[in-house]
């Protein structure tokens, strides 16, 4: 795969507005530990792309720095043009998040949560947009119950409202349908891929569930040790590693067998 | 659907701009909201916000009254002991409600989801000082009235300055909560007992139940630097001697503004120190 900088430019048209992510050189280190070494990738609108990884890869701390809740430690990221690290506030109304790692505040009712966070996304029309997001993702019966009893996938729900109150053009998700039952995250999955192609919006996923990827994802970036591995479609990644499946391209990946040694390897 | 039907019927978001004077109260407002709901779904946070500076009010009142009964000259001087409780507790409360709101956030790992908001730091500083006066009011309004009714303490006898007295102490409130959120952001909830003991460190200092001049010489100096100091000195000279020097008001707000100016730069520094160490992913573990 070639990553250099001249020909990522080339395809993402780099310093151009037009791109909701454009990710140049980011580095991130933790004193000695190095979570993100000098990655760069671009997104294309209305495009939902996977961050894929094991644990320690790189993919939350990648996320966090997207939202600009870490700063970089070199490189840039740019969300719609905009420097995360100096203008977030430009385009913070044009993104949402979820994450398994905050919460909404678990002594609101699920109504009074959606309705605060719809004021500060700037939405003007609350109430119908509480009550039309609370259809789609049926937690009509949820509106007036505290968020701290809710269930595990009961609340995925409700932090996927939230992300999705601002109709975000850019929408980050890490580890969406983690601790999820199977048949809850494949209704959340479709609720990901309904909104993608409804709104065109760009999605980055960050995740290790090969089924969400698979199901999910138009392209694939592979994360190892803060590195990008690969980047590409998933079925091009299954065919270049010559495997059955992405959780296959994924286990030689992890484990250290880079495509140049991955055995049986189909020739191209 | 057309596109009025559908923001009607919440299909499409009508987002409001982003930026302007407008949007940064909207976005406060959505805040001190927030808190506004928590506030509700407990009665006991309620009763708590009165219920200790009623005990503290009680405490004090009750000796100021035995005193009164004795012989003490000083004493027998309208209210001043109460008078001192009820100013302290404005500090001391605006202060904690400021932190404590702030740490809440962090307890319930919702700091992520607001610092990801268009949320600007401004802003959430505006909220949660709006937010801590709110606090205040539920909280000293009815231990106020109290003083009166038991002990015949009546706060409003201090005039226009106890307005002025009453702003002094809640601006360095803010300053005294924005150098303890930076600390928590920064070194995250171990640090959370900085939030209760800040205030505490001024209570020997400024002067809350005794004169300056009590003061050894050498600690007077640092005494006059702290903006409470002024409130308290004025307050006597009100009550005992019916005087008020306003050149104290104006060295206490031009000490509460540089106080104000360093706990904001302080809390600044610290969220950016916390986003080059990645503590905000951290929040609430």
């Amino acid at each position: 795969m070639d990553k250099s900088i001249g020909n990522l430019a080339d395809r993402a048209g780099f310093g151009g507005s037009g791109l909701p992510v454009v990710v140049r050189d980011l580095t991130k280190r933790y004193g000695a530990v190095t979570a993100v070494d000098g990655i760069s990738f671009a997104l294309h609108p209305a495009t939902t792309v996977a961050l894929l990884g094991g644990n320690g890869a790189g993919k939350t701390t990648t996320i966090a720095m997207l939202l600009g809740l870490v700063m970089p430690t070199s490189g840039e990221v740019r969300v719609f043009g905009a420097d995360m690290s100096t203008n977030r506030g430009a385009v913070a109304h044009r993104m949402n998040f979820q994450s398994p790692y905050v919460d909404l505040p678990m002594r609101l009712t699920v109504k009074e949560n959606l309705t605060v966070y719809a004021g500060l996304y700037g939405v003007a029309n609350v109430a119908e947009r509480v009550a039309y997001i609370a259809n789609d993702l049926q937690i009509e019966s949820l509106l007036d119950r505290p968020t701290g009893k809710l269930s595990a996938g009961q609340k995925t729900r409700v932090g996927l409202a939230k992300a999705l109150l601002n109709a975000p053009e850019l929408l980050l998700l890490d580890e969406p349908t983690a601790s999820l039952d199977p048949d809850t995250a494949d209704w959340i999955r479709g609720k990901l891929k309904a909104y993608a192609q409804e709104r065109g919006a760009t999605l980055l996923v960050a995740s290790h569930n090969m089924t969400e990827v698979e199901r999910l994802a138009d392209r694939v970036i592979l994360l190892h040790a803060g590195r990008i591995i690969e980047d590409d479609t998933p079925a091009r990644l299954i065919e270049t590693y010559g495997r059955e499946t992405l959780e296959d391209v994924f286990l030689d990946v992890v484990r250290g067998r880079v495509k140049q040694a991955v055995p049986e390897r189909k020739a191209s | 659907m057309t596109a009025t039907s559908a923001i009607r019927s919440g299909a499409v978001p009508l987002l409001l701009p982003p930026t302007g004077l407008h949007a940064s109260l909207r976005r406060i407002s959505a805040l001190v909201q927030r808190y506004m709901y928590l506030l509700r779904s407990s009665g006991v946070r309620l009763i708590e916000l009165i219920y200790w500076p009623f005990l503290q009010m009680l405490t004090w009142g009750f000796l100021q009254k035995y005193l009164a009964d004795t012989t003490s000259p000083l004493a027998m001087a309208a209210g001043v002991l109460i008078g001192s409780v009820l100013l302290w507790d404005i500090l001391f409360r605006s202060k904690i409600g400021f932190s404590t709101t702030f740490i809440e956030e962090m307890w319930s790992r919702n700091l992520g989801n607001l610092l990801t908001s268009p949320l600007r730091p401004f802003e959430l500083v505006a909220g949660l000082s709006v937010w801590s006066i709110i606090r205040l009011l539920v909280g000293m309004v009815p231990v106020t009235l109290a003083a009166y009714f038991i002990f015949g303490f009546n706060l409003l006898d201090l005039g226009l300055p106890l307005a002025a007295f009453f702003g002094v102490l809640v601006l360095t409130s803010w300053a005294l909560g924005l150098i303890a959120a930076g600390v928590i952001l920064r070194y995250g909830l171990g640090a959370e007992e900085l939030a209760w003991s800040l205030a505490f460190l001024l209570l020997p200092l400024c002067c809350v139940y005794y004169p300056v001049s009590v003061l050894p010489d050498w600690l007077q100096p640092v005494a006059l630097a702290l903006p409470p100091t002024h409130v308290f000195e004025g307050m006597r000279s009100i009550l005992l001697h019916n005087t008020f020097d306003v050149t104290q008001l104006w060295w206490a707000l031009g000490l509460n503004a540089i106080y104000l100016i360093v706990g904001y730069m302080t809390f600044s520094r610290f969220l950016a120190s916390a986003k080059v160490n990645g503590t905000l992913l951290r929040l609430g573990e």
